[in-house]
């Protein structure tokens, strides 16, 4: 019988380092999505292609592939990344891939006499953008962004493989030393599964936020 | 560090078979998720409601835990209580597992997308639920699904280097062990990000084909 309670702390320290991924990587993805996204419905054919090109790269390309590039390749070109700066940027970049059509899919769902009304009442580019175009292309956006989100949330995990201490890592730390295979496992399932819920939570309170008012206009 | 063609020729050998044996667990994973897909779609569906919630519960519960880990489940955990599988097995069961809740969202959208004016018009020309099923249903829910689910297979394929963290000798994990036997990473780990978007270019062309002939099945 072990130190069952230090054992859960180890856990629980691994959970605040998936979450800390998780966020941050979110965020990454957030920032890449708008601007791969708004750069694929982009006027000059250069932006659109330098955003295909991202798009088609980290799409065609999992995860884990590109987390081990990051982590063992840069290194010798020069570009040397903490463990969790390389997660977080192959998370973020490889999810903002994914965001990022989401982003277009919902701009181009935008009808287009939006458009033409808005040329018609002489708004600039950025004001068609900020104020008509963005605010209905939101609402559209949000529900996919939750599955994406959760799709990082369970990429976090292949970070374990380069060391990183999170939550899966820890369970084998746990494993090894208890020689118990069921409980950590178990508990770093129902732990990742409450973390999904969180998630679709808080992004349901969004939606439900982002499109007060907007009953009866779509 | 440089880029060496000598070491690239020198190692193809060994990613080849490692690709090999990607591409077979990606088949027999993705014939799992299809078998098991329909067996999840029909439970769903199921009149007792107790089966239908708990289908729906468990669905809900591994697309919200990571491969990884449910791999490592089947691979560390089963044996405890006497499941002994081989890594093969294991990562090819936990991936079809995996892949097969989304499968049946995909067998359950395709169904509920035929109008319901179909199957009373089956009713009412009298037909028998096995001819309903076969005759005017299945003809006209498959096609739309086709390309959802070629969707899910290549989602699968790049997947698969997950299963090098269970033993699996797959691409990845024969690209580390040459990595880490000659000290060179750059060769064996670029090759694999090309065999993959190689691959995943050429699957994205032959989507589309499918996507032409089948049409794009409504959300």
């Amino acid at each position: 019988m072990g130190d069952w309670g230090g054992y859960l702390s180890l856990i629980l320290q691994g959970a605040l380092v998936t979450a800390k991924l998780t966020v941050m990587g979110c965020a990454l993805a957030l920032v890449v999505a708008f601007i791969a996204g708004l750069g694929r419905v982009s006027r000059f054919a250069a932006i659109r292609w330098l955003a295909t090109a991202y798009i088609e790269f980290f799409r065609g390309t999992s995860i884990f592939v590109q987390l081990f590039w990051v982590y063992f390749v840069l290194p010798f070109a020069g570009v040397t990344l903490e463990p969790i700066q390389a997660g977080i940027m192959a998370l973020g970049l490889n999810v903002g891939a994914y965001a990022a059509e989401v982003v277009r899919g919902a701009i181009l769902s935008v009808p287009r006499d939006q458009y033409e009304a808005c040329i018609a009442v002489n708004l600039t580019r950025f004001q068609r953008m900020r104020h008509v175009i963005f605010p209905q292309a939101l609402p559209l956006m949000l529900p996919t962004f939750g599955n994406n989100a959760i799709e990082l949330l369970k990429g976090t995990a292949v970070v374990s493989l380069i060391s990183l201490h999170d939550m899966t890592f820890q369970a084998q730390v746990v494993r090894a030393q208890t020689g118990s295979t069921l409980i950590p496992f178990a508990t770093i399932l129902v732990l990742y599964f409450l973390m999904a819920l969180a998630l679709s939570r808080a992004i349901r309170m969004i939606e439900t936020r982002i499109t007060r008012g907007l009953d009866g206009v779509r | 560090m440089e880029w060496d063609w000598a070491f690239v020729w020198q190692i193809m050998p060994t990613l080849l078979a490692g690709l090999k044996l990607t591409l077979l667990v990606t088949l027999l994973a993705a014939v799992v998720a299809a078998v098991l897909g329909l067996a999840l779609a029909i439970l769903r569906r199921s009149g007792n409601r107790a089966v239908a919630r708990g289908t729906a519960a468990l669905s809900e519960f591994i697309r919200g835990t990571p491969l990884l880990v449910q791999l490592y489940f089947i691979f560390y955990v089963l044996p405890d209580i006497g499941i002994r599988l081989p890594a093969l097995l294991a990562g090819v069961i936990g991936m079809g597992l995996h892949y097969a809740t989304y499968t049946a969202e995909v067998y359950r959208a395709g169904i509920e997308n035929v109008p319901r004016g179909q199957w009373e018009a089956a009713r009412a020309t009298n037909l028998t639920m096995r001819q309903t099923w076969v005759h005017v249903i299945v003809p006209q829910a498959v096609p739309p699904m086709i390309p959802v689910l070629a969707n899910y297979l290549i989602a699968m394929f790049k997947e698969t280097p997950l299963l090098s963290a269970i033993t699996v000798l797959e691409l990845m994990n024969q690209a580390k062990s040459v990595a880490n036997t000659y000290y060179r990473y750059i060769e064996p780990m670029t090759l694999v990000g090309v065999f993959f978007l190689a691959m995943s270019l050429v699957s994205v062309v032959f989507l589309r084909v499918l996507e032409a002939r089948f049409g794009r099945m409504a959300k």
